[in-house]
């Protein structure tokens, strides 16, 4: 599954960077979400899948019982999701702020605007 | 403890000068030359101790590691120096707070100043080669700041930049020379270099260690063909140009090449390149002194031939050329800031520097034309004057060389005869003869414009009629310095009928021929100048456009302000660099492993993708926030089936939210257009597809790579006996890393307020 997985976060990253080159500033936006996803998923690829086995130690137990994911990557990737959806909210707002003063969604555009 | 102290006073001084200034106003020009007065009576102090042969040293750890310290060396040499910079700083600062009265920067002019008048002592009393070097770019900075003083015009701006950046490329040679110097010679500190002269002449290095030092040098002490910045730098005010320009920092280069001859010199490439350089100069210096009509240029020319007489004389190395040298240099220090400063009191008094416009002067400002011809009298070699001496001990110095001494003394004569004619056009040709109308009515200045020029003026005379004031407390011991040994000397007026003073009498006689018919000889000699004063500057303005085109260029390829070129970059050197990592340390191949793969996850996979794909395809702003969710999701099931229910749960909550968020947004903004052509989409589409792979390739070698388990375990050991907890991402996440959590917590705080901002803030109508 490992090597599905790579192919998966390389679809996208590859997603992510297309739309990131647009010009218009929503696709950016995009980008930057399919980008926040394939380095979450890079980060639990990496450090090894277990199926089925999570880091939960069942009740009676003192340590957690051998296979089980690992939980460090989860508890990254989990601060990672939350910041990564703070970012998402200030840039949607942001961009709709952009909209509403300069009238246009082409970043090409926003050059030179100090309004 | 004194000399660091009396370097740190000024740099003390020099920061809270403009405060002084708030209070002083127009007496602070006295108030603060009291410390270079000061100082000078510190230095003269120290003139027994150093005269007996003494060597007074500080030195105060700074990087011992690199063998750099904060060490001073105070010699002969040093004390000379030193003198001079203090003595003349006071005057100077006397004068210049008259000069600049009611320039509404002259606060800040004291703080250059000063900090200048601290750094140039520095240079010649540092005894590590690192510490030189600083103190050398902090004369460099404060000259620039000095010279653009006007800031406001264009001339001095560009003036200074010019200064800066010859003097500042020089300054960069010389650090190189002086690392491989401190490499070569096992030390940093000149008190231990001094002694491996030998050694170091016959490293391997040496020629490269000369070259550099000499760029340095020359740069700074303006020798051809580096001496074009000296006269740009008359754009300073004059009280400047009479300290920096030409009593102290120019005479940097003189006092390194001085301070280092006993280490580099003595040899064939030292004594080529110095006489050739040193002659060049006081030949183009003093021709191109009397083509000019502005009083400030025909100094500063004149100025450019001394140096080269310096540097011509320390080439030679004799005992009686060093000697030479060194009656020279104070000599030229006191007649050249002289006539400096009353070319400024008579531009502050008529409105003019043009020498055309001049003359007769002697009525309205008595005072300051008896300084001024005193001062061009010992310019021009007479007797019983203190240039006369140095003069003659020149001509002597030519005389006694080995080779080419015809070839030297001719052009020393021509030199002699030019420069006879600069000091008259200079010093004396404006005070006598016809009156001309000018637009202000010319009076005797206020004392302290005259002050300085009459004393400098009259030391000049005094040092002349009794030598004896100066040659064996200052003069002797520099010499002693620079050849190494102790040196007897003996100065007079009167050396007896030789051939030097047959010389000195023709050069006389030539220089009053010549001045008689300077007009004519000025129009005959003109067409050369273009070809002499041109060809520098017009290199040094070419390859300062050059410099620019580069760096326009370059920024119109770096900097194209379009954000996706910036990312295009971005991407592929990431990509590229990665790739390159990854083949380095042993080929792409993972393990592909395609077996136990359940259909769902296929499936899972396969919807990410097409989800991915549509996203970006569609023109549909709410099919690309469907797919956004669609992508969304199915990562949460992976993180189900790999054991992680936490990841999966916020994951959901998160992505439901951001779809709403999305929509709510995304509603307000027009449909997407297309707004790049076919072949940029190609080649987006490419670059993307590469990074993509290279992303894929990571994580395939990614999985490979055996973590150490150490810390994943604590977590799972310590869980549930430290934390009572049996979640362990929820015991890392609100115990052990809780911190972080908190930092998390934040970053959305942060975030909230800057979306409440952003939805809050109303914006005001034009011209509200």
């Amino acid at each position: 599954m490992d090597t599905v997985l790579a192919i998966v976060i390389g679809g996208l990253y590859a997603a992510g960077f297309y739309s990131m080159l647009r010009r218009s500033i929503v696709k950016l936006v995009i980008g930057f979400i399919l980008l926040s996803n394939a380095t979450n998923l890079l980060i639990f690829t990496a450090s090894g899948l277990t199926r089925g086995r999570p880091p939960l130690v069942i009740e009676g137990a003192n340590a957690l019982a051998q296979p089980h994911a690992d939980p460090l990557p989860q508890a990254l990737i989990l601060t990672a999701i939350v910041i990564g959806f703070g970012v998402l909210a200030f840039i949607l707002v942001l961009v709709h702020r952009v909209y509403q003063t300069i009238g246009t969604d082409d970043m090409d555009k926003m050059k030179g605007i100090d309004t | 403890m004194g000399i660091i102290t009396s370097i740190l006073s000024g740099f003390a001084l020099a920061f809270i000068a403009p405060v002084l200034y708030r209070f002083g106003r127009g007496a602070t020009g006295w108030i603060v030359a009291m410390l270079p007065l000061g100082l000078a009576a510190y230095f003269s102090s120290l003139i027994p101790q150093v005269c007996s042969g003494e060597v007074i040293t500080e030195s105060f750890r700074w990087i011992p590691s690199l063998g750099i310290n904060l060490s001073f060396y105070l010699d002969g040499l040093s004390l000379l120096f030193a003198l001079l910079i203090s003595s003349i700083g006071a005057l100077i600062l006397i004068y210049a707070g008259r000069y600049l009265s009611g320039h509404p920067c002259l606060g800040r002019f004291y703080l250059y100043i000063l900090m200048f008048m601290a750094s140039m002592l520095g240079v010649v009393l540092a005894d590590n080669l690192i510490t030189l070097f600083v103190f050398w770019e902090l004369t460099s900075l404060s000259s620039y700041f000095l010279i653009g003083f006007e800031h406001d015009r264009h001339e001095s701006r560009a003036a200074a930049l010019q200064a800066l950046l010859v003097t500042g490329i020089g300054g960069l040679a010389l650090l190189a020379g002086f690392i491989l110097l401190g490499q070569t010679g096992e030390s940093l500190e000149l008190s231990n270099l001094l002694n491996s002269g030998d050694a170091i002449r016959n490293h391997q290095l040496y020629t490269p260690i000369l070259l550099l030092v000499l760029a340095g040098a020359f740069t700074k002490s303006a020798q051809v063909p580096f001496h074009f910045w000296l006269p740009s730098a008359m754009e300073a005010p004059t009280p400047v140009s009479a300290y920096l320009h030409s009593a102290t920092m120019v005479k940097a280069g003189i006092y390194l090449l001085a301070r280092l001859s006993p280490v580099l010199g003595g040899t064939d490439l030292w004594l080529y390149s110095l006489t050739t350089a040193g002659a060049a100069t006081m030949v183009v210096g003093a021709y191109m002194a009397i083509q000019q009509s502005n009083l400030k240029l025909i100094l500063a020319y004149s100025t450019v031939s001394v140096l080269g007489i310096l540097t011509m004389l320390l080439g030679l190395g004799t005992e009686l050329a060093i000697k030479a040298a060194m009656v020279f240099l104070v000599g030229h220090v006191l007649y050249k800031a002289a006539l400096f400063l009353v070319a400024g009191a008579v531009d502050h008094e008529t409105g003019t520097r043009d020498v055309n416009r001049l003359g007769g002067l002697w009525r309205a400002m008595p005072i300051t034309a008896i300084a001024a011809g005193l001062a061009a009298l010992s310019m021009s070699g007479l007797p019983p004057f203190f240039g006369f001496i140095g003069k003659e001990l020149f001509y002597e110095a030519g005389l006694t060389v080995q080779s080419a001494a015809h070839l030297l003394t001719g052009v020393s004569m021509l030199t002699g005869m030019l420069l006879f004619v600069a000091a008259g056009m200079a010093g004396i040709r404006p005070f006598i003869g016809r009156q001309y109308i000018l637009h202000k009515k010319p009076h005797e200045p206020p004392v302290s414009l005259w002050l300085g020029p009459v004393l400098l003026a009259g030391s000049g005379l005094a040092c002349g009629v009794a030598p004896g004031l100066v040659d064996t407390s200052l003069v002797a011991p520099a010499v002693s310095a620079i050849i190494g040994h102790p040196v007897p000397v003996k100065l007079a007026l009167w050396h007896g009928l030789n051939p030097a003073l047959v010389i000195g009498t023709i050069t006389v006689a030539g220089g009053l021929g010549l001045f008689a018919v300077r007009s004519r000889l000025i129009k005959v000699l003109s067409p050369l100048s273009n070809v002499v004063v041109l060809s520098p500057t017009y290199l040094y303005k070419r390859s300062l456009d050059g410099l620019m085109a580069i760096a326009s260029l370059q920024a119109r390829i770096i900097q194209s302000g379009y954000q996706r070129y910036y990312l295009l970059i971005i991407f592929t050197v990431t990509a590229a660099l990665v790739l390159y990592t990854l083949i380095s340390l042993g080929g792409l191949h993972g393990p592909v492993n395609l077996s136990n793969i359940q259909f769902y996850e296929a499936g899972l996979a396969a919807l990410i993708l097409m989800g991915a794909l549509l996203s970006i395809l569609t023109n549909s702003r709410f099919t690309a926030v469907a797919a956004l969710g669609v992508v969304g999701y199915s990562v949460a099931l992976i993180y189900i089936i790999y054991g992680a229910p936490d990841l999966a749960t916020t994951q959901i909550l998160i992505e439901t939210l951001t779809v709403i968020l999305f929509v709510l947004v995304v509603y307000h903004l027009p449909i997407f257009s297309k707004f790049s052509s076919v072949a940029a989409r190609i080649r987006d589409a490419l670059i993307s597809l590469f990074a993509g792979g290279t992303m894929t390739a990571l994580v395939l070698k990614a999985t490979n790579v055996q973590f150490h388990p150490t810390i994943s375990s604590y977590f799972a050991e310590n869980s549930v006996p430290l934390a009572h907890g049996r979640n362990i991402v929820n015991v890392i996440l609100v115990d052990f890393r809780a911190l972080d959590t908190l930092g998390e917590i934040t970053v959305l705080a942060v975030a909230g307020i800057g979306v409440y901002a952003l939805l809050k803030l109303k914006l005001k109508p034009e011209g509200v």
